[in-house]
């Protein structure tokens, strides 16, 4: 009998790294739009978290268009 | 088609029922952390999955034979052998639904297959390797490895997420549950349709009537999409109940964890050739984010009694799938009891599942009710009285046997 030993580690070190990547990332999103959402209620702006969070979340957009690619091919 | 045997047709419509029961059987899998976490609607979101899973069953037609590939010898494999295997994977969808545990249909389907195929040739079709390489090792892998991830990406959501709050922080967790929750149904859609489609190809070759090595043809592709799609809107709410409230209780930044790690793993897993069941994947993640929160519990009791339903999964498929091909040996009338059997049983336990209902209404309600789901729940718990449930059912097999004699033509 021949476990794939190499296999069944490398899916549980690349679902681990890509889903704590994940969801660090599109929390980073969530963070920055909210930090904008509380200035923009005091009159002020922040740019640059909003720009960091279009950033997290269009890398995490790129991440659900590669997962739709590995489902077609 | 011209020679499409009656046995033939009675495989391709048995395979879509399976089919139609794993659609309602897995919507869980995609769905129920969004529904108990409020980010869809519960008829929305089986919509939206059932969708996803027709979408998903034509994108690719690369897994359809995979199922059988391996695990049992395929030459001499005859339409019976399928049927039996069928009725056993059917069967115990149907029973797990009652209890509303979730388990992996792809283990129903080849407990039945083994059963059949050890009923029908002997212990030596089955190649044991296989069985634990494709079945033991990933049932105990996926939810490990999709728990620990879901539980460090928990905790590292709340980490991240400490001073995020108000609405933009709401629908983001919102959109992220939709977007994961999405591809899990659509590579449910391309894995769990294609099984069905590869069974029914298979019993088409092994009844004569498609050349052998020949991809599934485009009815066959078309009514097992669409079987799928019709059980997953139907939806699964038992299980839906279980997986989404009864494991644990989940907030949107868990929830979203879990099943961005079953989507991870399940694509991670198929790409890169150590396939894992959705279901225990999902099962792992929710149970993972469940310990990452703080003050998160997970009900072991639940858990446990899903465990043991894991467990026994493989073996009382095989159970009924061997009994069903040992009856199906005796002829056209064998074939027409199981049929009979199968039918009767379904009905019976649908019977059973009204007094009781859970549906789109009351999905979120986490308190179990007594009753007629305990009991059975109870039935399930302890593996001695399970397989004496099964046995039971089995043995009314022969009851009916005076009155029909039918007189159709097999094979």
């Amino acid at each position: 009998m021949k476990i794939d030993w190499a296999a069944l580690g490398s899916v549980f070190g690349v679902s681990l790294v890509v889903t704590v990547a994940l969801v660090g990332l599109f929390t980073l999103g969530i963070a920055g739009l909210s930090r904008q959402e509380k200035a923009s209620a005091q009159g002020s702006s922040a740019a640059l978290a909003l720009t960091g969070a279009y950033a997290c979340f269009a890398a995490c957009a790129a991440a659900v268009g590669y997962g739709i690619y590995l489902i077609v091919a | 088609m011209e020679n499409f045997s009656l046995i033939l047709a009675i495989v391709v419509v048995t395979a879509l029922a399976f089919d139609f029961t794993n659609g309602f059987h897995d919507t869980a899998n995609a769905m129920a952390t969004t529904i108990s976490t409020g980010a869809l609607k519960p008829k929305v979101a089986v919509a939206m999955s059932a969708a996803l899973n027709l979408v998903g069953a034509f994108l690719s037609v690369e897994v359809a034979n995979t199922i059988s590939k391996g695990l049992v010898d395929e030459t001499g494999i005859r339409p019976e052998v399928i049927f039996a295997a069928l009725v056993g994977a059917i069967l115990w969808n149907l029973l797990t639904w009652l209890v509303g545990l979730p388990s992996s249909s792809s283990h129903a389907l080849m407990g039945g297959l083994i059963g059949a195929t050890i009923a029908s040739a002997g212990f030596g079709a089955v190649h044991g390797d296989a069985l634990v390489t494709k079945v033991l090792i990933p049932a105990i892998a996926a939810p490990l490895v999709a728990g620990i991830a879901a539980l460090l990406a928990t905790r590292l959501t709340y980490t991240l997420g400490k001073k995020a709050d108000g609405n933009a922080a709401k629908k983001g967790y919102r959109a992220g549950q939709i977007a994961s929750a999405g591809l899990v149904s659509l590579a449910h859609g391309t894995n769990d349709a294609q099984k069905t489609m590869g069974i029914i190809t298979l019993a088409l070759v092994a009844g004569g009537t498609l050349a052998p090595d020949s991809d599934p043809p485009m009815w066959v592709i078309l009514s097992a999409g669409l079987a799928i799609a019709l059980g997953t809107y139907l939806g699964g709410w038992r299980i839906i109940r279980t997986m989404g409230k009864g494991l644990t209780d989940l907030q949107p930044q868990q929830g979203f964890a879990a099943q961005t790690s079953a989507a991870t793993v399940i694509l991670a897993s198929s790409h890169l050739g150590f396939s894992l069941s959705t279901t225990h994947s999902v099962s792992g993640a929710v149970m993972g984010a469940g310990l990452g929160r703080k003050g998160g519990v997970v009900r072991w009791s639940t858990a446990t009694r899903m465990f043991v339903a894991w467990g026994l999964t493989l073996p009382a498929a095989a159970l009924v799938g061997a009994l069903a091909e040992y009856v199906t040996g005796f002829g056209a009338w064998g074939t027409t009891l199981v049929a009979i059997f199968l039918v009767a049983s379904s009905v019976a336990i649908w019977k059973i599942s009204r007094r009781e209902v859970v549906d789109h209404t009351n999905v979120n309600e986490s308190d179990e009710p007594a009753g007629v789901v305990t009991t059975a729940m109870a039935a399930v718990t302890v593996p001695p009285a399970g397989s004496t449930a099964t046995e039971d059912l089995a043995a009314t097999i022969p009851a009916p046997s005076s009155e029909p004699a039918p007189s159709q033509a097999t094979v």
